[in-house]
């Protein structure tokens, strides 16, 4: 397993040979040793290999993210796997502010909690978070699944377009326009699917969750819902 | 004096309450809801037509204007960008999105501009095969949205421009009304068809320039170091907004004046939120010769920039190159008298047509509407918007030579003087036949 020591390497050395990865490299594994928190470690990669990253990273980790794994054996800061495309990315850790912001595909787990603006603007990427997540989470969120196991900050969901959100625990309150939905069969599936995905075992079983999704009224403006603004 | 003979006055308006305030009114009486429309300021703001420039006599020695060269180049992103941009003409064609714009208006834009040898920029909403097919070279809107945003575009860009705002609406966002949103609009933005597009005004994973700083670097990390990175901002408190954005790590800074234009928003934000281009120039040039990053960093100016002589003022006053948003489609054949009768059907004239987030754009240039955006042929639109790009330069080099400079890029303040106090306060050069100029102090 090629390692990169960034005690010696540089980000941009590291970065740099990621980006020369291929599709004929799939299924090799690189090891990222001494990330000491430094800021976009394995962002724009594009290829089916696998990093694993031996300790925190900072803002910005497997950003915009295409078919590779990434897997964090630490913490992640701001906008851990943000506009990731397809691909895995795995925080052993807790996650900071905006995880999987913009994201329009792929799966990002994270083990601990995720800060506030979790799938901010999520555009497709399915999110697992087995902690709990701060205020604002899935805001404008357009496309895609986020599944809590723990408990949901203030203004979930608020501006909320066609995502699906699962929350295990308690809501604090949710934003504009995000309203509780009945769990029909096809999310009972689409649920088990995601945790299965992330890992999760039939311990933790589907009809735990309560699905909450956009009541479509702010679709188009009214004037007579101007104070939902 | 028979009461029947007493001369009448006239009927007297108001200027506070004029024509258009008292429609404003009656139309808010009527529908509760604010106007929203596009363009930029329409009101009368001190303007690059305040300002004259001093050509060559005694004391200065122009140049032949048939025979001797005045270069038009412009480098950008040359700070750190392995790749920086080189145009022919320091002119770029402004972000205006696929969405607002119907196809053919955007490749319309890219041909016109590679003809001419400048960049085009795409716009909320993403990168369509019409524009980066036909544009030479492409500027890559980062904007909050990021709707269409892909790190595969990201890489075929010539260059990143990370939106903070837009001198129509500094500090807001955008809505594409429901009207615009057809099947393909609907699918680059991941959105259902026909509903209001909110575009956010902050962006999700990012607040402040120590945060913007970071962003940059995963930019460049992501595209290897090779695609200079611009920060654009709307012209509110320009000083501090440039300075920042230096420390932020930027290449090229775009400061957006209060008469850009934008595809809609408020009116009252239009009207009343930002200051007008003239205002914005020095502060902006100011910072970064306090930096020490004047032509290292460059500076690019929108916001009502009509013909050479705006051009050649804008330069003169320290921007490194302008863009044109507006006046471009205007060259591409918005608000042609030659389609008045149709404006007259849409509750409008021509010169005035601004409702374009309706999308009935008669031009075919802001709508969606497929038979509409079918009368504009992009071949020929193209060609106006080279010639006026043309017609930009031959003007900007011709004031130029007059003020003895071989290079746009050597026009200067000393170039030029003010004919009102506002616009010399403001641009800082003196007041024509004195040598005050008003103001001063910080920003």
């Amino acid at each position: 397993m090629p390692t990169v020591d960034l005690a010696q390497s540089t980000r941009r050395e590291l970065n740099g040979a990621l980006h020369a990865l291929q599709k004929q490299d799939e299924g090799s594994s690189w090891r990222v040793e001494n990330p000491a928190g430094q800021h976009a470690l394995a962002c724009g990669l594009d290829a089916p290999v696998t990093v694993e990253i031996a300790g925190h990273a900072g803002y910005y980790c497997a950003g915009m993210n295409q078919q590779a794994t990434v897997i964090v054996e630490g913490n992640t800061g701001v906008g851990v796997a943000e506009n990731m495309m397809s691909g895995f990315v795995h925080v052993k850790g807790d996650a900071s502010q905006s995880a999987g912001a913009t994201a329009h595909g792929g799966l990002l787990v994270i083990e601990g909690n995720a800060s506030a603006r979790c799938g901010i603007s999520m555009k497709g990427v399915d999110i697992v978070v087995k902690g709990s997540i701060g205020p604002m989470s899935a805001f404008m969120a357009q496309a895609g699944r986020l599944v809590v196991l723990g408990d949901a900050g203030d203004a979930l969901g608020d501006s909320i377009y066609e995502a699906r959100i699962y929350v295990r625990g308690a809501v604090k309150s949710l934003g504009a326009d995000c309203v509780e939905k009945d769990m029909r069969e096809e999310h009972r599936a689409e649920l088990r699917e995601l945790l299965d995905a992330a890992g999760i075992g039939a311990d933790v079983g589907v009809d735990e969750f309560r699905r909450y999704g956009s009541a479509r009224q702010l679709y188009n403006f009214h004037v007579d819902n101007a104070a939902a603004y | 004096m028979d009461s029947d003979n007493i001369p009448q006055t006239l009927p007297r308006h108001s200027a506070t309450f004029d024509p258009y305030t008292i429609s404003e009114i009656r139309r808010a009486a009527a529908s509760g809801i604010y106007d929203i429309r596009g363009g930029g300021a329409k009101r009368r703001v001190p303007h690059f037509d305040d300002l004259l420039f001093l050509g060559a006599s005694m004391s200065r020695y122009p140049l032949e204007g048939y025979r001797e060269k005045c270069a038009t180049d412009v480098v950008l992103g040359n700070r750190f960008a392995s790749k920086p941009i080189h145009l022919t003409i320091p002119i770029t064609i402004a972000g205006m999105s696929f969405g607002s714009l119907s196809a053919q208006a955007k490749e319309a834009l890219g041909r016109g501009a590679s003809i001419a040898g400048t960049s085009t920029t795409t716009g909320d909403g993403g990168m369509t095969p019409e524009e980066r097919g036909q544009s030479e070279t492409l500027v890559y809107q980062y904007l909050p949205s990021r709707y269409g945003m892909n790190p595969n575009d990201l890489r075929k860009a010539d260059a990143i421009e990370v939106v903070l705002g837009q001198g129509a609406k500094p500090g807001g966002g955008g809505m594409l009304l429901g009207q615009k949103i057809s099947d393909r609009v609907a699918e680059m933005r991941t959105l259902p068809k026909g509903i209001d597009q909110r575009s956010a005004c902050r962006h999700p994973d990012w607040t402040g320039p120590d945060d913007l700083e970071i962003k940059i670097e995963e930019l460049r990390e992501i595209t290897d170091w090779e695609k200079p990175i611009y920060v654009k901002a709307g012209a509110t408190r320009p000083y501090y907004d440039v300075a920042l954005a230096v420390k932020s790590g930027a290449d090229v800074v775009v400061l957006d004046g209060m008469q850009g234009g934008t595809a809609a928003t408020q009116e009252v934000f239009i009207e009343h939120v930002g200051i007008p281009t003239l205002a914005a120039i020095r502060p902006a040039v100011q910072a970064l010769q306090d930096l020490g990053m004047y032509r290292k960093v460059q500076l690019i100016v929108s916001g009502g920039i009509r013909n050479g002589a705006d051009v050649a003022k804008a330069m003169a006053l320290g921007a490194d190159a302008v863009s044109i948003g507006s006046a471009a489609l205007i060259a591409l054949g918005d608000n042609d008298p030659a389609l008045e009768e149709e404006y007259r059907k849409l509750g409008s004239t021509a010169g005035a047509y601004d409702d374009w987030q309706e999308g009935r754009d008669p031009a075919g240039i802001t709508t969606q509407d497929p038979d509409l955006a079918a009368r504009l042929d992009p071949v020929a639109a193209g060609r106006r918007l080279a010639n006026y790009l043309s017609a930009l330069t031959l003007e900007a080099q011709t004031i130029a030579r007059a003020c003895g400079k071989s290079h746009l890029h050597n026009l200067e303040p000393e170039d030029l003087v003010a004919v009102t106090i506002e616009a010399a306060a403001m641009a800082r050069v003196p007041l024509a036949g004195t040598d005050w100029i008003p103001g001063g102090g910080g920003f």
